[in-house]
């Protein structure tokens, strides 16, 4: 059920995106992620989104991958426009829409395309130098994984506890299911923090 | 076989008498522990590595003691959850047990590799590159094993871990647990899985209501449920 949400499944494939190193690729998506972000320009908007289609299309990422994820992308991305359309007018209602689909889109072919591990053996060497001043690399890649794992499993809690929520005929109301879902979350965070004490992580 | 010692080692919280005080020498192989819900059972089990820590007397594994030597403790002790779900942390397979791995082996090549050999004696090379949701609750659980394994730890403490589970990967997640080199100390409310243990302790109200045979413990359990 959470299979729907699920941001970042790397796909193993043999491609020369694949093969790049994880470093460049992080970097290289910050790079086209500020660039989409500065350029106020709707029809270069287009070319940005061309340019991540072509990324997807030579990385091989699976269309049913894209369609799933970029799902919520597009809902927010709509709203989003329809207030700027609103505010802003045509062309830029248009232009926020296809730089945050470029932008989904680029971030779909990176983490498809790289292992998470990979990224984390990156972010530990990028984090490295830090250590001088108290930082601890590994422990920065830690939790930048359970963000990531957080993702999934929360929205799986939310569909459980909504549908236990309806089971006892408490309907739509938001508190009937926010209250359990809230403490739940906070359930699993501690269960979470056990399993990662009794497995050692964050003891080096 | 690792030596498990509890030398007075109990929890209050406030008024709550959670554990009494308990000592309790462990070197058997297989160790079952039985008891009704909120006896103190996953307290006993989670001293043994410091997830729960002591407010009296205190909890030493092979002569580390667990408040002061709690890293060197848990690489010695692995634990195992009741829902596989809470410590299942990376996207897919291969790389949660990596995760696991990480602290041993720096050569993310060789810690593949090492990954997924432990995937294969687990059974679960096949899903190796799948998302670790997508799998069924037994094999969760035997993934979740497969990440505390993988750093051979000398004693492996599970918490219930079929609870979850119907009968026919009950009986894989068994079969796999008793087949461990590992001393095993294995809570649960399965009494054939009890029984298959050397010694068996039954927990009643935060004391130990009777340590020894498992038949005989067993039947002292349910004797007192009965009454």
């Amino acid at each position: 059920m959470s299979d729907t949400v699920l941001v970042s499944a790397y796909v193993p494939r043999d491609t020369v995106v694949h093969r790049l190193w994880p470093g460049a690729k992080l970097v290289a998506l910050a790079a086209y992620s500020l660039t989409v972000v500065l350029t106020r320009s709707m029809p270069l908007a287009f070319a940005f989104l061309a340019v991540a289609v072509g990324a997807a299309l030579v990385a091989r990422v699976p269309l049913g991958a894209v369609a799933r994820a970029t799902r919520a992308v597009l809902a927010i991305a709509l709203v989003a426009s329809a207030f700027q359309w609103w505010w802003y007018g045509r062309d830029k209602a248009v232009e926020t829409f296809v730089d945050l689909v470029a932008l989904a889109l680029m971030a779909i072919v990176v983490s498809s395309s790289t292992p998470v591990n990979a990224m984390l053996d990156t972010f530990v060497r990028a984090v490295g130098p830090a250590r001088g001043i108290g930082v601890n690399p590994e422990r920065v890649a830690l939790t930048i994984t359970l963000a990531i794992g957080a993702l999934p499993g929360t929205v799986a809690l939310a569909l459980e506890t909504r549908d236990a929520a309806r089971a006892r005929g408490l309907g739509r109301h938001p508190r009937a299911y926010l209250t359990p879902f809230v403490i739940r979350v906070v359930a699993r965070a501690h269960e979470t923090g056990d399993a990662l004490q009794a497995r050692g992580l964050g003891d080096d | 076989m690792p030596t498990l010692a509890l030398d007075g080692a109990g929890l209050t919280v406030g008024d709550r008498v959670v554990l009494a005080p308990t000592t309790l020498t462990l070197t058997e192989r297989r160790i079952g522990v039985i008891g009704a819900n909120g006896s103190g059972k996953s307290t006993l089990v989670r001293m043994l590595n410091g997830l729960v820590e002591p407010s009296a007397g205190r909890v030493v594994v092979d002569g580390f003691d667990v408040a002061r030597q709690g890293a060197k403790v848990r690489r010695l002790v692995a634990f195992a959850f009741t829902d596989p779900a809470a410590q299942l942390v990376m996207p897919t397979c291969v790389e949660d047990v990596e995760l696991s791995l990480r602290s041993l082996e720096r050569h993310a090549g060789a810690r593949r590799a090492r990954a997924m050999d432990v995937l294969e004696r687990f059974g679960l090379a096949d899903h190796a590159h799948d998302s670790v949701h997508s799998l069924s609750g037994g094999q969760k659980q035997l993934l979740a094993l497969a990440g505390v394994l993988a750093v051979e730890p000398a004693v492996l403490v599970a918490d219930e871990p079929t609870t979850l589970l119907d009968l026919a990967n009950t009986r894989q997640v068994a079969d796999l647990l008793f087949r461990l080199e590992q001393q095993l100390v294995l809570v649960t409310h399965d009494l054939d899985l009890a029984r298959r243990c050397e010694r068996v302790l039954v927990v009643e109200d935060a004391r130990i209501r009777y340590d020894g045979d498992p038949g005989a413990a067993v039947d002292d359990y349910v004797a007192s449920v009965g009454a």
